[in-house]
């Protein structure tokens, strides 16, 4: 193998080096000397991102290019999704430096372990074999495991993360099962010469619908599609707020990259099954995450609940197996995260002199402390709730055609009187924030960069739906669409 | 026609800009903000008359057009235009967004600046409503403005406003997500999402049924026909009077407007087949909700009651067409019918803004909606009290005033179709007569209920003024419809040989079921 093709994973070797390099660069650096380590992680990302951008195969004029035997697979759409992750990590980071520091965890193991979750998520995106998907997935999984757990002391955390640990290695092993069986019907790793395998053997495969099964089961695991959804609401809530915020924005641009690899690339001929069985998760999740979410006085385990109907949303958009539809999934994705993003940073903002702003509660009078970011987090909401002109509706509008397209009119219908049913807890949010008194009137306090983050995620919930054509030209270009 | 500067553009984005400075300015400089947002306000209204003057009378087609690219990749394009419908709807919007902030003047005493901020933007939406001619465009800022309107009934209503707002947001939502389920099947159908485009759209007739029930959905709520009109009585109860003032004289337009617009050109036969279900909602709107006004205690809720009453002859106006079209050949009366429909909707504006305003007057001072703790108000106001009796009289339609016009035409028209529907919204006449002039009797005639309405201050100079512009509007328009009938002619005519012509498929052809 040149030297050129192995270049196409760039990204990836840098930022694997760099984790590594802040891992040992924190063994010399004293306790008040930490910032060091924020300015490296926040460097690993710009760089990625320069990196990403400069992409040969795109200059020699080629719509995609492989490595390392065809596993490693570099397309738009993995670049876009690899450059919003580098975006929402960059994110991230902001917002936890803060909270961690409040709350006295600010150390370098959060950001190697970020690091090390975001490499993982850039391999599955890349990923276009059985062993690369496994091997960015685990890596995900297991730095994912050790986040949840990062404040030790917590007994919370620590039964979040074993709950996460043991739920997440059962969707491991349902999806190496599947593998294991597709790998069987098929007799190889690499995912085009699966779906080549695939639309020869046909239907009537047994084994192959059996994989097909455990495959979907996996994947709805790590969407949190119901009936797989039971771990999210107990790891948002037990995982310390900033460490949250990573789980909920970061991973789902991957699974929703992994879902598309595994059944369209590997699968396609076989999307009646899939796309059955798909609606079946996206209907259920819809209606148990909007309506368990009004039940909740917590707010990240509101927030939980209402990433579990995003997903059903997101997965609207695999039903017509258009390139239409797979570019309005990834937009919805790209959108959640976003969203996700923001309203943890208004979770981490109000949270003062280490107490967690964890109820709804919290939230109340906030237009009387302060104008600006009650406004942000309104704008948050009402996106959320997919209320135009917010970022929010135009993904809700693209995955809502896409079931139409797929002819699912009775799903479509169900899907927005069930956005309706959601928009009401996202209303209760705003009714706290406008309508009632404050129960504290202790000022806001929060350093610069953090304020300025969080200000440009909320404007960005607003800007982009009012400038909505360039993201969606973007992804649907990433598809061919 | 092409025009040179884009002035819809501007009727929208000036207020909204201008509402996000108001809003910028902060809780401390209250009169600054009040004094911007009048200055925005009067901008938007002195540009909106241009649009009045610059208007080409003579034809139906898209005038002040501006057409760009914005979601290319479903050819979604940020496309304005107005015609003889939507045009004096936009000039009653800028015409209440100054009136509104003069008389919130000194009434709003918290967050002035979010409450400015709130009317600029939701002004500029409405606007945008009315001037969307892609479906996608009309509904992101048909569903915008229950944003500013969500949060004006919440936090400046009155004690049960959480509920009235939530339930406000949730009934309109709710309908109008039906719609987009329509809009988007119009644009898998036809590859666009233009409005004009649509309108020439061929259906089948089971994909019209379905498309013309996702409007009915959408716009019954809103305009808000019989039995969906519950939201109506809570939010504008609770709402504090400029939030009642926009809510009756422009929202509930939105509704009439959007069946004009959607579902009577692009589903005619639909439109045609379903005819009775609206006609008969509309007269039970008319008699039923006339004899609930009646017995109202509360008189912002007689008002809204009163509304709904009248929204009926506006949905029978448009859909009175059909019959006619089955009875006769003279299209003369279906035209008497949507002209009427639309000055009644003009007329409504005028008439129910001006109403509320008077039950804010009232509420400033007494802080009581009651009828029972009013009376013999004519003995300490005597100005208000004939502002108020001119108003009622104009609910009530009198001839001379507004009111009159718009009933008298859509009456005149129903004849044509059927004596029964002219017999029962005659009744109306009387029915209104009856709950406005007995409420005139009640709290502005008769002996002075207590000391504390012996004591109230006559209105002010600001209240004044607003007040006689109203009055000024509504005699203007009862006495003088010609200009605001001139200049709907074209797109009237227009629209009824639109809405004969069949757009099911010819018979013997691939027959397109949905």
């Amino acid at each position: 193998m040149n030297m050129s093709k192995i270049l196409l994973a760039a990204p990836e070797i840098w930022v694997f080096l760099m984790a590594c390099i802040i891992l040992i660069v924190d063994l010399f650096l004293r306790e008040e000397r930490r910032g060091i380590i924020h300015l490296l992680g926040m460097l690993t990302l710009i760089f990625a991102a320069i990196i990403t951008l400069r992409a040969d195969y795109a200059e020699a004029g080629l719509r995609s290019a492989s490595a390392f035997g065809g596993s490693f697979l570099r397309d738009p759409m993995g670049d876009v999704l690899k450059l919003f992750s580098y975006l929402i990590l960059a994110f991230v980071f902001i917002y936890a430096k803060f909270y961690l520091r409040q709350f006295r965890m600010f150390r370098a193991d959060f950001y190697t372990l970020s690091l090390f979750a975001l490499l993982g998520i850039m391999l599955l995106i890349s990923a276009n074999s059985l062993i690369m998907i496994y091997l960015g997935l685990e890596l995900t999984s297991l730095s994912s495991y050790a986040l949840v757990a990062y404040d030790r002391d917590s007994r919370r955390g620590s039964e979040a993360a074993m709950k996460y640990f043991v739920l997440g290695s059962m969707a491991s092993g349902m999806l190496l099962y599947g593998m294991s069986m597709i790998y069987g019907a098929t007799g190889s790793l690499d995912l085009n010469l699966i779906g080549a395998a695939v639309s020869s053997a046909g239907r009537d495969d047994v084994m192959l619908v059996f994989g097909l099964v455990f495959l979907v089961v996996g994947l709805a695991f790590k969407l949190g599609a119901v009936p797989f959804h039971m771990w999210i609401p107990d790891v948002y809530h037990g995982a310390p707020a900033g460490i949250t915020l990573l789980i909920a924005a970061l991973p789902k641009m991957a699974a929703f990259a992994m879902t598309f690899r595994l059944l369209q690339t590997g699968m396609g001929s076989l999307q009646e099954d899939w796309g059955q069985m798909l609606a079946v998760l996206a209907l259920l999740s819809i209606v148990l995450g909007n309506v368990a979410a009004i039940a909740q006085s917590n707010i990240k385990r509101m927030l939980a609940y209402s990433t579990i109907s995003h997903m059903g949303f997101m997965l609207l958009g695999f039903l017509p197996g258009t390139n239409a539809g797979f570019g309005a999934a990834m937009y919805y994705v790209i959108v959640y995260s976003l969203m996700t993003a923001a309203a943890f940073g208004m979770v981490i903002l109000l949270s003062s002199r280490g107490v967690e702003a964890e109820e709804l509660d919290d939230f109340k009078g906030l237009n009387q402390r302060s104008n600006w970011y009650a406004a942000i987090m309104a704008m948050v909401m009402f996106s959320m709730a997919g209320v135009p002109v917010f970022v929010g509706f135009f993904a809700k509008w693209l995955v809502i055609q896409a079931a139409l397209e797929a002819g699912l009119v009775w799903l479509a219908l169900l899907a927005v009187v069930f956005s309706v049913i959601g928009a009401f807890y996202y209303l209760r949010v705003v009714k706290l924030m406008y309508f009632d008194d404050p129960k504290t009137e202790t000022d806001i306090n929060a350093p610069v960069d953090f304020r300025a983050v969080l200000s440009l995620n909320g404007i960005l919930m607003l800007g982009l739906g009012i400038f909505s054509g360039s993201l969606i030209a973007v992804c649907m270009a990433s598809f061919g669409a | 026609m092409e025009s040179n500067w884009p002035v819809l553009s501007l009727l929208i984005w000036l207020p909204i800009i201008g509402g996000a400075l108001v809003a910028a300015l902060g809780q401390q400089k209250a009169s600054q903000a009040r004094i911007l947002s009048l200055l925005v306000s009067l901008l938007t209204l002195a540009l909106s008359v241009t649009l009045f003057t610059d208007f080409d009378r003579d034809t139906a087609a898209m005038q002040f057009v501006e057409r760009q690219p914005w979601i290319d990749a479903f050819r979604i394009e940020y496309f304005l235009g107005v015609d003889g419908f939507s045009m004096p709807l936009i000039l009653l919007t800028t015409f209440f967004g100054v009136l509104v902030v003069i008389a919130s003047w000194e009434v709003i005493r918290s967050r002035v600046h979010q409450y400015m901020a709130s009317f600029l933007v939701m002004e500029g939406l409405m606007v945008g409503v009315f001037s969307a001619l892609d479906g996608l465009l009309f509904y992101v800022f048909f569903e915008a403005m229950l944003i500013p309107m969500f949060l004006v009934i919440g936090m400046w209503g009155g004690p049960r406003r959480v509920y009235a707002t939530i339930k406000f947001f949730l009934y309109t939502f709710l309908g109008s997500v039906f719609m987009l389920v329509g809009l988007i099947y119009l644009y898998l159908q036809s590859g666009s999402w233009s409005i004009p485009d649509w309108h020439q759209l061929p259906l089948g007739g089971q994909a019209q049924t379905w498309l013309f029930l996702g409007f009915l959905a959408a716009f019954s709520v809103k305009i808000p026909m019989w039995p969906v009109h519950t939201w109506l009585p809570d939010a504008h109860v609770e709402a504090p009077t400029g939030g009642s003032v926009i809510l009756a004289a422009i929202m509930l337009k939105i509704g009439g407007y959007g069946f004009i617009r959607f579902s009577l050109p692009i589903t005619p036969d639909a439109s045609s087949q379903l005819d009775w279900l609206i006609i008969a909602l509309s007269l039970i709107a008319v008699v039923y909700i006339g004899f609930v006004a009646l017995v109202q205690q509360d008189m912002k809720k007689l008002i809204a009651y009163s509304s709904i009453s009248h929204m009926g002859f506006v949905t029978l106006g448009l859909f009175i067409a059909f019959g006619i079209f089955r009875n006769s050949s003279d299209p003369q009366g279906a035209a008497l019918g949507v002209e009427g429909a639309m000055v009644q909707m003009i007329s409504h504006g005028f008439v129910s803004g001006a109403l509320f305003l008077c039950v804010g007057v009232l509420y400033d001072r007494l802080h009581s909606r009651m009828i029972r703790d009013y009376g013999g108000v004519a003995n300490s106001m005597p100005w208000f009290a004939f502002f108020a009796v001119l108003f009622f009289m104009a609910n009530s339609g009198l001839p001379g005033t507004s009111g009159f016009v718009g009933e008298f035409m859509v009456i005149l028209a129903s004849f044509k179709a059927n004596f029964w529907y002219a017999f029962l919204t005659g009744l109306n006449l009387v029915l209104g007569a009856a709950y406005s002039l007995w409420l005139v009797k009640r709290v502005i005639f008769g002996d002075v209920g207590s000391t504390e309405v012996a004591e109230l201050q006559d209105i002010n100079r600001r209240e004044a003024l607003v007040l006689t512009t109203l009055a000024a509007a509504v005699l203007l328009v009862g006495l003088w419809p010609a200009p605001l009938v001139d200049v709907m002619h074209a797109s009237v005519a227009e629209l009824l040989v639109h809405i004969q012509q069949s757009k099911l498929p010819v018979m013997g052809a691939v027959s397109a079921g949905i």
